[in-house]
């Protein structure tokens, strides 16, 4: 393609995006009135955070929101499990079995009954309490939830229809259609990262760790990425338990070595083992925190970033007289914006890569067989008794 | 002392200020830190045009890593303006 056609292609996209940016940013769901200010802290957040229905678009006065099944535990009312279209609408939300889905009007009836403001701001939005305020569990199916259900179908799809490939041809033809895709990043994780980590012996057994969680992730990032998906791996519960995996893997295949290590450590006077031990022990838990924290912070981030981005146009075009400073700075928006969604399609490769790679570390570290330590004389016996003598 | 004091007063809603100016710092450190592994990887393929793919991915890596603590300090500048 010659560059002329590259860059008439490109600017017909970028037409074509200013086109359907009214219809993918007015996601507010909130009527705004006429004169009210653009609450762009509330869509950003609408967006990010979990909810009990699925809201993908608002085209003028249609909401296209999914409701999603409510599954509660109470030790008073026992289990109940209905709809959450049975809450009402966003705006007029009702009681509903005893049970209240809090959202601002809720917290401004507990501010009006006399509720202190410190435990009106502690009560999560968007989360379900008990009328009378006992105790509640939430097992919902939250759009999170489905959102990973989806995920995980898709890699059961994707992996068994290529497996089934192989196990059909053995190892002995030349792959084909969708194994060509999968096989290089399957073979990339085995020898960049499993391998060079593990040591050849041993990384067999963590393969499938390494795997799951590379792919789970990436394809997570990617779906979090569309308009109207939900952001999974930009919630620090998600990724909290992904680092719990990997510190669990770490710490029950440590081998007598790596305790040793951590504990008391060889060849270090006492006085320094005393400020060395607790910096291990903090050490062994800061790991998998950084893990958690790393891929919730840059899916997060990245997905703020965009949202923003579009907000500004409505920021814009409710500043002034008339909407024009928002129609206006549309297309810079647009502009950054498909840049900034490029940056997240790297990115969300990058950290389920680091994710991966960090693990594979660690898990390494844990396993690794003692070293020998050269004696005296500088020989090191571990290679041959027979030292070549210059 | 009292000068301080007026001005800290007249300044409502100072965890604001403080969250977003603290998400600017890490901007800054992000900046700094991922333009100057760009340096070093660039001064590398210079002397090496040999390495370019390793130094490149390197490089890549690298710049994730400080790039998420950039993004702690950006998370905790938003907790300060939420929260």
């Amino acid at each position: 393609m010659s560059c002329k056609r590259i860059f008439s292609f490109f600017l017909l996209v970028l037409t074509l995006s200013v086109a359907s940016l009214p219809a993918f940013a007015n996601e507010g769901a909130k009527e705004v009135k006429e004169g009210e200010k653009f609450n762009a802290s509330e869509v950003i957040f609408g967006h990010i955070s979990d909810a009990h229905e699925w809201h993908f678009f608002t085209a003028g006065d249609f909401h296209a929101t999914l409701p999603l099944p409510v599954i509660l535990y109470s030790p008073t009312k026992g289990v109940s499990v209905f709809s959450s279209s049975k809450f009402g609408h966003e705006g007029h939300r009702e009681e509903y079995e005893g049970y209240r889905l809090v959202d601002e009007n809720y917290k401004k009836e507990l501010d009006a009954k006399g509720m202190a403001a410190a435990d009106v701001k502690a009560i999560k939005d968007g989360s379900i309490v008990a009328a009378d305020g006992s105790k509640v569990y939430d097992f919902s199916i939250t759009k999170n939830v489905l959102s990973m259900f989806i995920s995980v179908i898709l890699l059961i799809l994707i992996m068994t229809s290529v497996a089934k490939k192989y196990k059909k041809n053995h190892v002995m033809t030349a792959p084909s259609g969708f194994q060509n895709a999968l096989e290089p990043i399957i073979v990339f994780v085995r020898d960049e990262v499993a391998k060079p980590n593990l040591g050849s012996k041993n990384y067999v057994r963590f393969m499938p760790l390494l795997l799951t969680v590379f792919f789970f992730i990436w394809i997570n990032n990617m779906l979090g990425l569309f308009p109207g998906g939900a952001n999974l791996t930009g919630n620090i519960a998600v990724t909290g338990c992904l680092a719990l995996v990997s510190f669990l893997v770490m710490v029950f295949n440590g081998n007598k070595h790596f305790w040793g290590h951590l504990l008391n450590p060889p060849g270090v006077p006492i006085g320094v083992k005393l400020i060395l031990v607790p910096i291990e022990i903090i050490s062994l838990f800061i790991k998998p925190i950084a893990l958690m924290i790393r891929l919730f912070a840059n899916i997060l981030a990245g997905h703020i970033i965009i949202l923003s981005i579009v907000s500004i146009i409505f920021i814009f075009g409710k500043m002034g007289a008339n909407p024009g400073g928002g129609f206006g700075f549309s297309v810079i928006s647009v502009a950054f914006s498909i840049f900034m969604f490029f940056l997240e399609l790297l990115v969300a490769a990058i950290q389920a890569f680091i994710f991966t790679n960090l693990t594979a570390v660690f898990v390494g570290q844990a396993i690794e067989e003692a070293h020998h330590h050269a004696d005296e004389g500088g020989f090191d016996h571990a290679h041959s008794n027979e030292e070549i003598i210059l | 002392m009292s000068l301080l004091n007026t001005v800290l007063l007249a300044i409502d809603g100072t965890a604001a200020a403080g969250g977003a100016i603290g998400a600017g710092v890490a901007a800054l450190a992000a900046g700094l830190g991922i333009g100057q592994i760009g340096k070093g990887a660039v001064e590398s393929i210079a002397r090496q045009p040999e390495a370019a793919g390793d130094i490149r991915s390197s490089m890549i890596l690298t710049a994730a890593f400080v790039e998420g603590v950039a993004l702690f300090g950006v998370i905790a500048g938003l907790l300060a303006v939420v929260g």
